[in-house]
C-alpha cells in the first residue's frame, strides 16, 4: 500500500463485458474477461441474460471506456444496434463497442457500419483481443 | 455547469465521471469534492463484509430492493481485489444484481493494492453518492474474511456475513471479525448447521463487553429474500441506537479527524518529496535506505526538517 498520492499514475482501462439476450454460452465472455484482467484492465462482468438497457446503464454507472458484447445466440442483429442506440441516447458515443461470438461475416460488416469497432469470432487469440482493446481505449 | 453542480442535480453520468476522478486520484477530484462536501455526510452507510462467496452481493441486492421499495435513494459500492501481478481486476459483483434500471446506482471499485478490504477512494466515493442524493449506501468489501476492519471506519453499521458449516467456525470468529460486527447474518440458512452456527455465534458474542448495543444474530436466505426485512430493521435500529447513545462514537466524529489527518499527510508527503526531488536529494536518500546506510525514520526526519535542502 502506497500512502503517498501518485498523481502521475495512468488510469487503468475499464471494460464492461456483457452477455445480452437469452444466450447461455458464457465461456468466451469469461475467457476474454480474464485475459483483459491479466493485461492490467479493470473488467466489469455483468453475467448472463442482460437486456441492452441494463448493459448500457451498467456501462454508464461504471464509466467504462469499452463495452464488449458476447453473443453466440444469433440475435446480434437486434441486440447490438439496440445497445448502440441506447449509448447514443445517453450521450455515450465516446464508449467503444466490440462484439465477440458467432457472427457471420456479412452481419459483422453491418455491425461495423453501425459503429462497432471490431467483431471477433471463435478461435481468436486473446492476445489479439487485448492488443485491440488497448488501442481502441487509448484512442478514445 | 460544473461537474459538482451536475452531480448535485442528480446527473448520473457526471456522478460516474467524478467517481473515476476520485478513483484515479486526479487533481480535478479535489475540486469536485470541494464543491459538494457541504452536501455529504447525510446517508446511512452500511458495510457488508465476510469471507468470499458467503452471499454478500446477493444480500446487498436484496437489501437494495427492499430499501428502494421503502422510498430510499440507494447507492452501492462493491470492492473487489486487484491482481498484484497485472494490476487488473475482475469486478463481478454485478452478476448478483437484479436489473433495477437507474433506480439504484452501483459502482464496482478495484482495491488497487489498498489493504483492509476497501479501495482507497472509498470515503470520497461515498461522499459523491451522498452528494447525488443517495441516503442509503451499501458498501461491499473484498471477500477476504480477515483484516477487513477498515469497513467499520467508514460505515454507520457493519454487517458481518457468515455461512453454516465453514468447518471450524470458532476459528473464523476469532479472526477479529466478532469485534467489527454491529449485525451478524448467518446466510444460506437453507443449508444444514445454520442453527448451530447461530448458537455458537451468540455464545461467543455473549462473552464480549456489555455495550449499549448488543449485536443481533439473524438468519437469512439471501437467494430467496428470506430474512431481509429483519436485517433492514436491525440496520435502522442500530442507527437509532447510536444516535441515542452519545458514548457510542458516531461515524462523523470518528471520520472528521481521520479525514483531516489523511489529507494532511498526503499533502505534506507530496510537498516534502517534491522539495527533495527539486534539491536532487530524493534519489540519494532512497539509495541510502536501500543500502542500509540510513533507516527510513532517520531519512524521513532529515527530509521533514529540511536538512540540506536549503
Ligand atoms: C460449448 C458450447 C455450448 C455449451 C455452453 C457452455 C457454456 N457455459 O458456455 C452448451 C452445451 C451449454 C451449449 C448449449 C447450446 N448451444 Co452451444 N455451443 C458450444 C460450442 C461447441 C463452443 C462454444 C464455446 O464455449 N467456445 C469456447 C469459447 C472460448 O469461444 P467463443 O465463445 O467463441 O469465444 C471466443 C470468440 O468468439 C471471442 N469472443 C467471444 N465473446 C467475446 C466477447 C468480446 C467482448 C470479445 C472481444 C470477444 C469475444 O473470443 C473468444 C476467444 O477466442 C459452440 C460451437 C463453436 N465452435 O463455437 C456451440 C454453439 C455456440 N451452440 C449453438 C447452439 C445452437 C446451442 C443450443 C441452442 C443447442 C440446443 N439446441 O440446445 C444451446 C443453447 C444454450 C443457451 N442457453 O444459450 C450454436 C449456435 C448457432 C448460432 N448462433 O447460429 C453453436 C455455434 C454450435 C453450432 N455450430 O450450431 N453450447
Ligand atoms: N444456498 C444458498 N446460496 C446462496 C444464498 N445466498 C447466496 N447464495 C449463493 O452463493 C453464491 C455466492 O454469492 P455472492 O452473493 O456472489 O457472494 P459474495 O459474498 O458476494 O462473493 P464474493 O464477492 O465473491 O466474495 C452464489 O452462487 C449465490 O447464488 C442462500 O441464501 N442460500
Ligand atoms: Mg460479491
Amino acid at each position: 500500500m502506497t500512502e503517498t498520492k501518485d498523481r502521475s499514475s495512468t488510469r487503468p482501462i475499464r471494460v464492461l463485458i456483457g452477455k445480452p439476450g437469452l444466450d447461455g454460452h458464457d465461456r468466451g465472455a469469461k475467457v476474454v474477461a480474464r485475459a483483459l484482467r491479466d493485461a492490467g484492465m479493470e473488467v466489469i462482468y455483468t453475467g448472463l441474460h442482460q437486456t441492452p438497457e441494463e448493459i448500457v446503464e451498467a456501462a454508464l454507472q461504471e464509466d467504462v471506456d469499452v463495452v464488449g458484447l458476447s453473443i453466440l445466440s444469433g440475435a446480434h442483429n437486434t441486440l447490438v444496434p439496440r445497445v448502440i442506440e441506447l449509448l447514443r441516447q445517453q450521450g455515450m458515443e465516446d464508449v467503444q463497442v466490440m462484439v465477440g461470438g458467432i457472427v457471420p461475416e456479412e452481419d459483422a460488416e453491418q455491425l461495423r457500419a453501425l459503429g462497432v469497432v471490431a467483431v471477433f469470432g471463435p478461435g481468436t487469440e486473446t492476445e489479439e483481443i487485448v492488443r485491440f482493446t488497448r488501442s481502441c481505449a487509448r484512442g478514445a | 455547469m460544473s461537474l459538482g453542480e451536475q452531480i448535485l442535480q442528480g446527473d448520473r453520468r457526471a456522478l460516474a465521471r467524478a467517481l473515476t476522478l476520485v478513483e484515479n486520484d486526479l487533481p480535478q477530484a479535489d475540486e469536485v469534492i470541494r464543491e459538494v462536501f457541504g452536501h455529504t455526510g447525510r446517508a446511512i452507510v452500511v458495510g457488508i463484509t465476510g469471507a468470499p462467496g458467503v452471499g454478500k452481493s446477493t444480500l446487498v441486492d436484496r437489501l437494495a430492493g427492499y430499501f428502494l421499495a421503502q422510498g430510499r435513494q440507494v447507492g452501492i459500492l462493491a470492492v473487489d481485489p486487484s491482481s498484484p501481478f497485472s494490476g487488473g481486476a475482475l469486478l463481478g459483483d454485478r452478476v448478483r444484481m437484479e436489473g433495477r434500471g437507474s433506480g439504484v446506482f452501483m459502482r464496482s471499485l478495484a482495491a488497487r493494492g489498498h489493504l483492509g478490504g476497501l479501495a482507497r477512494a472509498t470515503p470520497r466515493a461515498i461522499q459523491l453518492l451522498e452528494a447525488a442524493g443517495k441516503d442509503l449506501i451499501l458498501l461491499e468489501t473484498v471477500g477476504a474474511g480477515q483484516s477487513e476492519v477498515d469497513v467499520m471506519g467508514y460505515a454507520d453499521t457493519t454487517i458481518v456475513v457468515v455461512v453454516p458449516g465453514l468447518g471450524d467456525d470458532v476459528q473464523a470468529f476469532k479472526a477479529g471479525i466478532l469485534e467489527i460486527g454491529d449485525v451478524f447474518v448467518v446466510n444460506k440458512a437453507d443449508r444444514p448447521g445454520a442453527d448451530q452456527t447461530m448458537r455458537e455465534l451468540r455464545q461467543m458474542l455473549s462473552l464480549g463487553p456489555r455495550l449499549p448495543w448488543q449485536p443481533p444474530v439473524l438468519a437469512a436466505k439471501a437467494q430467496t429474500g428470506e430474512g431481509i426485512e429483519e436485517i433492514a430493521a436491525a440496520i435502522l435500529q442500530h442507527k437509532e441506537s447510536t444516535e441515542r447513545n452519545p458514548e457510542m462514537l458516531q461515524r462523523h466524529a470518528r471520520e472528521a479527524e481521520r479525514f483531516l489527518r489523511e489529507a494532511l499527510a498526503d499533502r505534506l508527503v507530496a510537498d516534502a518529496v517534491a522539495r527533495a526531488k527539486a534539491a536532487d536529494k530524493w534519489e540519494s536518500l532512497v539509495d541510502d535506505v536501500a543500502r542500509r546506510r540510513k533507516d527510513p525514520a532517520w531519512a524521513a526526519r532529515e527530509l521533514a526538517e529540511g536538512e540540506g535542502l536549503q
